[in-house]
């Protein structure tokens, strides 16, 4: 009963807030929308049981993803009335995507009617999830079955994130840098020297 | 508490009551806890700088802190006109509640943990990335230009720390082979030459245990770290336009975090609600079989919130490029270091034993 209420309270609140993702009128509104959206998909994912991804979910989409989308957005000057000028010009590609992807979920659901896909050679066994916990479950089939597609993937994120750090760095010249290891290592003797001048001396410098 | 429910309605009714009891059980007790600290807090700051701090509200001044509370309440909640005023208002009840929802997970004895969950420490991570949009969002919504200064740099401190406390917990989690909350703290009992209940003194978690003591401080935006509050450079920071109840609710908000950060501090490292030493007649009141886990842990939070307000009251704030340094270029590398030492020594001594 419980669960029932649960999931429709998810569900309806998932597809609310994506419809007002796309509808919301300011771009920070939308983001907003956005969270709540990933929000109740993690709700659904802990409803069936898979709680590691739910927590996944919220850590990495809301947590660190979601926060960017934000980030960009409000610092974005966005002239509302220029955007809505090129709506005409962009609708027919948009009709079109929308078109593939309702004709992609109406095959999906045929697919799915039609029964499971035999994989060939699929021998992994999903360990059933009252006997193991989620994150052991997924770590055993990552680190033995997948471990080679789970370590390329790895290596492609790896690849990006230096490619991004390379592209948007940039060394100036001329830079008098900071060299925070040797300002903390500097004493008092390296820097003031004791002298006793004599009277109309003066002190060398 | 579920079964005396169950005789009266559902199951899943019965644990829907129970639940929501046990909350007010935990988020009362942590409200009037705040309370308490912030008056601990000004008074142990005071000391330090020879003054008396609040003293004449009730006897020591222990009232303070309602009294502030009421003064708050009486206040008028001024919206600035430009302000948006949907997100205004919501973006301190999210701090508000980000504070208090963490609390579900962490254990307050052998049997008192509201949601005794496989992905606890998950879920506190979770809520603590959480905590940014309360900030971000009220600098957005103020429209005006100091608390959006103070916004995106809360952004990227919190976001730059997290990065290492992340490692951190890896590390801990590796040692103790479960994200449950639970079964970390049960995993440092007799830890240390069998009588030690606390991984802070393993030589391999002890360099962790220092390094998520000052991201926590990071985290909470508590000196050094409060640069997104920074008085001479923002005004207030992201609170600069907020007042009466909505300024509460961030006051609260901030309190109720440093605890938890206190509690987790504990729970990680320092053994949770298990005695320091691993002694029959330290768990509990002797004679008796009341447990005394909840002493255990509220007087290491006392002693980590202490540790929180020495700092307060000591050190200067640091400058924005430093603590930038400190997080990707100090504690990344080290966590980064550390999570290898430990996964490798476990893999010597627990997975794969030479020899064995």
């Amino acid at each position: 009963m419980i669960q029932t209420i649960a999931f429709y309270l998810f569900a309806v609140m998932v597809i609310a807030s994506a419809a007002l993702t796309i509808t919301a009128r300011n771009p920070v509104h939308s983001v907003l929308w956005l969270i709540l959206a990933f929000f109740n998909a993690a709700g659904l994912m802990l409803l069936v049981g898979a709680e590691f991804i739910a927590m996944l979910l919220v850590i990495v989409y809301v947590g660190a993803v979601a926060v960017l989308f934000l980030f960009v957005v409000m610092m974005l000057d966005i002239d509302f009335a220029e955007l809505r000028a090129g709506l005409s010009r962009y609708l027919p590609f948009g009709v079109a995507i929308a078109a593939a992807l309702l004709a992609e979920i109406v095959i999906a659901a045929g697919v799915w009617e039609a029964g499971p896909v035999q994989l060939a050679g699929r021998t992994a066994v999903t360990p059933s999830p009252d006997q193991v916990p989620n994150i052991e479950a997924l770590g055993t089939l990552l680190y033995t079955r997948y471990l080679f597609v789970f370590e390329g993937a790895g290596l492609v994120l790896l690849v990006a994130m230096i490619g991004a750090i390379v592209l948007t760095h940039r060394a100036r010249g001329g830079v008098r840098r900071q060299n925070i290891m040797r300002q903390s290592m500097r004493r008092a003797e390296d820097a003031t020297r004791m002298t006793n001048p004599t009277v109309g001396q003066g002190v060398e410098l | 508490m579920i079964s005396w429910f169950t005789g009266v309605v559902p199951y899943g009714w019965a644990y829907f009551i129970a639940t929501i009891i046990d909350i007010l059980v935990i988020a009362l007790p942590v409200m009037l806890a705040v309370a308490m600290i912030i008056y601990a807090d000004r008074k142990i700051w005071a000391a330090m700088a020879l003054r008396r701090g609040p003293n004449v509200v009730g006897p020591f001044g222990l009232l303070q802190s309602f009294a502030d509370g009421l003064k708050v309440f009486l206040q008028e909640t001024i919206i600035p006109s430009a302000a948006n005023r949907t997100l205004f208002l919501v973006a301190p009840v999210i701090t508000f509640t980000v504070a208090l929802i963490a609390w579900a997970v962490i254990p307050f004895s052998s049997f008192s943990v509201l949601a005794n969950i496989n992905v606890g420490l998950l879920y506190i991570l979770a809520a603590s990335s959480l905590g940014v949009y309360g900030v971000i969002l009220a600098g957005w919504a103020s429209n005006s230009k100091y608390p959006f200064y103070s916004a995106i740099r809360a952004a990227a401190q919190m976001v730059s720390y997290e990065v290492a406390i992340g490692f951190v917990l890896i590390s801990v989690v590796m040692w103790a082979g479960s994200f449950n909350m639970q079964t970390i703290v049960l995993a440092q009992k007799g830890t240390i030459l069998g009588i030690i209940n606390a991984n802070g003194f393993n030589p391999l978690l002890f360099p962790m245990a220092v390094v998520f003591l000052i991201s926590s401080m990071a985290e909470t935006s508590r000196t050094p770290f409060d640069l997104t509050e920074a008085e001479s450079e923002l005004v207030a920071g992201y609170q600069t336009e907020y007042s009466s109840m909505s300024f509460a609710l961030y006051w609260l908000g901030e309190y109720a975090n440093v605890i938890l950060m206190c509690a987790l501090n504990a729970t990680l490292f320092w053994g949770g609600w298990l005695p320091p030493l691993d002694l029959p007649f330290l768990y509990h009141i002797p004679g008796t079989t009341i447990g005394l886990g909840l002493f255990w842990i509220l007087l290491k939070m006392a002693v980590f919130f202490f540790i929180f307000s020495w700092v307060k009251a000591t050190l200067p704030r640091y400058r924005y490029d430093q603590l930038m340094r400190l997080g990707w270029k100090i504690f990344l590398p080290l966590s980064l270091l550390f999570v290898f030492l430990v996964s490798g020594w476990l893999m010597l001594t627990r997975y794969h034993p030479i020899g064995a």
